[in-house]
């Protein structure tokens, strides 16, 4: 990064390198540039939280519009992969933090094992949605032409969720607004696995410029506000699991 | 006009344009295309806004030549809707959201905390692109067939009722949104972690304060338009109502989730042009700004205030009366801190050394338009009077005073108070100071006919009205060819100075900011070396000292 600036400022490279190669010239020092692009991260996420702000409001409202479809739609959730899902988040956030702290003390091969750890974590997540959300297509429970009311106007058609909750059948227009909620679960959770494409993208990314020794330099910046990224998208799914799992089991 | 003037030239026949500057450094596309100079980000942003303003002020041309007669008989009724849809689309999010603070904001911010680059080039460089490729949809949206919602994309409407290009126009001001989250994050961390040795939060100039508020509701604002817009093209492309009410959804919803974002706009796009108002009126009346702190944290109390007045936006359209009630008082509120930016500018000209050059004659025609457009603003916020003249011309001609009386007086006088330092030569004073008076005139003439006809109550948004309200729209196309020249002046003879302006040296308007402390075009790096602030803003008896300094030493 450093050096095209450098050369972009047409001065001799030399001239300009009393400091070290990863110090962009318009820095007095690393510690400002750490701490700015620190600050920046911080601020993105803050406009993150603004982005899932909007679905979430969408969603409290017509929830409190459509209680029992939102209820009786929440029933269809695994809560077995919800769980899986939420525990290998989890322990990604985990190796994602190793992966930091190996960066900081410039452990190279370890930082490489966290990185490609927190990797497939990220695989396996994204590979267990797409599990739940064929369930959902099996079950013409994607908004659109092909949605099916079967499961709530007639449970007993589904016997696997029927023999858990019980659910009273739904009259026609309200087993009508079950489509609100998956089409809320669609935008929340697409927009959620968006946000861990990305940031697999940018692991993979990471792993390629490690191997080359790019952040056991005593550079960690890049790493670690990669790292607030991802824990962000891992907090972001808690609140989805809360809200569109857990919430309507009692 | 007084023939005092605080023009500080140096002597033409030696004067020259520095060789090395932030022009010159570099030549070829790509040098501009990849650079990661805030300098020259701005000047990309300065020509593209520019290109945007003329196509959105060609449909405004429409638009009022439409109006010129009771019948449809320029367009047909649903031609006209695409017209008007387009010229606010364009206006709001390609001209005056990133107006100020992506052009002027950019070029000037770094110099003016004494840095030699915001914090994250290579992101102000990405805010750049998006612009573009979200301004490239919005142009294929026009020539696709257009869009015809209003620039409020108000549901059902926009989602189900509408066989318009809603989806293309929706994902422009989607990318383009990004553009201007990244300058409002990059302003809002530069500002804090960028600042020189001795320059402390109550040494920046207003400038810098005011462009610091509205950093804040871009970052805060634009992502909730973001996903409101992409639940409109879900619900578009797959028939599920979130938004409407056949499908079970809630266009209230909409509305709120809009306004969230749509009302802060107003101060995004407002906020920048007070900055540059408190610049001017201090330079051009060799005062420091009356009541520095006041205004600075009026700046940042509208940024607070305007997150909780967006509802005053609907008022008849369904929310209770207690929440019409909160909002009203809410917004009244909002009309104290602007209300304290205007008596302070007011009370700086107050015994000040006032001069009339073209930036301050702007300035002016900012202070007396803003003023009625703010007041205006009042009518509209209490409730009884609101239902009466909401979806009228009232509205229409409110939003003109402020944004275009308000907010464009603002960039021209920042462009021309500022031309100087960015191109290193002078505009020619006598036509631009005509354009300026040119400019009141031809606005006044538009706009302020339209107040009386929404009291009146012709309403907004139709090709065609009553033969009564024939003569006052007259009055105000008339005026609006007259507006036209006046912005077709400064383009004609701001390009002309690129070349055969005067050189305008270091300091011409013997201005107190760091930005006027350095070489006109300035270096890439802004500085030679890093000053160091050890005086308060606008401290003109400190520049007066430094200019003894100097001729003292090459004496």
């Amino acid at each position: 990064m450093s050096d095209s600036t450098a050369i972009a400022n047409g001065a001799p490279a030399e001239a300009q390198h009393e400091h070290p190669p990863y110090q962009r010239h318009h820095f007095a020092s690393v510690e400002q540039q750490a701490d700015t692009t620190n600050f920046a991260m911080w601020l993105f996420l803050l406009t993150e939280v603004m982005f899932f702000g909007g679905l979430f409001t969408a969603y409290l409202i017509m929830r409190n519009w459509y209680y029992q479809p939102f209820v009786d739609a929440s029933h269809q959730l695994s809560i077995f992969w919800g769980t899986a899902n939420t525990a290998v988040l989890i322990a990604s956030s985990f190796t994602m933090a190793m992966a930091v702290w190996s960066a900081e003390v410039r452990r190279k091969g370890t930082l490489l094992l966290f990185l490609c750890l927190t990797l497939v974590f990220g695989f396996i997540f994204l590979g267990i949605k797409g599990i739940e959300w064929h369930e959902k297509w099996e079950k013409h429970h994607i908004p659109g032409e092909h949605y099916s009311v079967q499961s709530f106007v007639n449970p007993q058609s589904d016997p696997e969720v029927y023999k858990e909750y019980h659910d009273a059948p739904l009259p026609a227009d309200a087993a009508q607004k079950t489509v609100e909620y998956f089409f809320l679960y669609f935008a929340m959770t697409g927009m959620h696995a968006l946000h861990m494409v990305i940031g697999v993208g940018i692991l993979i990314f990471m792993i390629f410029r490690a191997r080359s020794g790019a952040y056991t330099t005593g550079h960690v910046t890049f790493v670690e506000n990669f790292g607030l990224y991802w824990h962000f998208v891992d907090i972001i799914w808690i609140y989805l699991f809360a809200l569109l799992y857990l919430i309507s089991r009692h | 006009m007084s023939a005092a003037t605080i023009v500080n030239l140096p002597d033409q026949s030696t004067a020259r344009i520095p060789k090395m500057n932030f022009l010159t450094k570099e030549n070829g596309l790509l040098s501009w295309l990849l650079t990661g100079d805030h300098k020259r980000i701005a000047t990309l942003y300065l020509i593209s806004i520019t290109f945007f303003f003329f196509i959105g002020g060609a449909l405004a041309g429409l638009i009022r030549l439409e109006l010129l007669t009771p019948q449809t008989s320029l367009m047909a009724a649903d031609t006209y809707n695409k017209v008007f849809t387009m010229h606010g689309v364009i206006m709001v999010f390609f001209f005056l959201v990133p107006s100020v603070p992506a052009t002027l904001g950019n070029f000037l911010m770094p110099m003016m905390i004494g840095a030699k680059d915001l914090a994250l080039p290579k992101v102000n460089l990405l805010s750049w692109y998006p612009y573009i490729i979200a301004g490239f949809m919005a142009i294929y949206t026009m020539a696709a067939g257009g869009v015809d919602t209003g620039w409020t994309f108000t549901t059902p409407l926009s989602t189900h009722y509408l066989n318009t290009h809603v989806i293309s126009t929706g994902l422009a001001i989607f990318v383009a949104g990004f553009s201007s989250i990244f300058t409002g994050l990059n302003f809002i961390v530069t500002i804090h972690k960028m600042r020189c040795p001795g320059m402390t939060w109550f040494r920046l100039p207003l400038f810098v304060w005011s462009n610091y508020a509205a950093s804040i509701l871009m970052v805060l604002g634009t992502p909730v338009l973001a996903i409101t817009l992409v639940l409109v093209v879900l619900e578009r492309t797959m028939h599920i109502g979130v938004f409407d009410p056949a499908f079970g959804g809630d266009p209230i919803l909409f509305q709120h989730l809009f306004w969230f974002y749509s009302h802060p706009a107003v101060y995004i796009m407002i906020l920048p042009g007070m900055g540059v108002i408190s610049e001017v009126v201090s330079t051009f009346s060799r005062k420091r700004v009356f009541g520095y702190t006041a205004v600075a944290f009026s700046s940042v109390a509208i940024a607070v205030f305007g997150f909780f007045v967006w509802a005053h936006h609907m008022f008849i359209m369904g929310i209770s009366n207690y929440a019409a009630l909160i909002f009203s008082l809410l917004t009244m509120l909002v009309a104290v801190p602007s209300a304290i930016k205007i008596f302070n500018w007011t009370f700086t000209l107050y015994k000040g050394s006032i001069t009339f050059e073209t930036p301050m004659l702007y300035a002016f025609g900012f202070m007396g338009l803003f003023t009625i457009g703010g007041l205006t603003g009042v009518f509209l916020g209490t409730t009884g009077t609101d239902i009466h003249l909401t979806e009228t011309y009232f509205i229409v001609a409110h939003f003109h005073f402020v944004m275009v009386g308000g907010m464009l007086m603002a960039f021209l006088s920042g462009i021309h108070f500022w031309w100087p330092k960015w191109t290193g030569r002078m505009y020619p004073e006598k036509i631009s100071q005509l354009a300026a008076v040119v400019t009141f005139i031809g606005f006044n003439f538009t706009f302020f006919p339209q107040f009386i006809l929404g009291m009146l109550g012709m309403p907004r948004r139709y090709a065609a009205y009553p033969p009564e309200f024939q003569a006052l729209n007259v009055f105000s196309t008339a005026g609006a060819t007259i507006l036209g020249i006046g912005y077709l002046l400064p383009i004609i003879y701001l390009t002309w100075s690129l070349k055969y302006g005067a050189v305008a040296g270091n300091n011409a308007w013997q201005a107190t900011g760091l930005e006027w402390q350095t070489q006109s075009p300035p270096l890439t790096e802004n500085f030679a070396e890093i000053p160091i602030m050890d005086h308060e803003a606008y401290d003109y008896e400190w520049l007066e000292k430094m200019q003894e300094k100097e001729v003292a030493s090459v004496g």
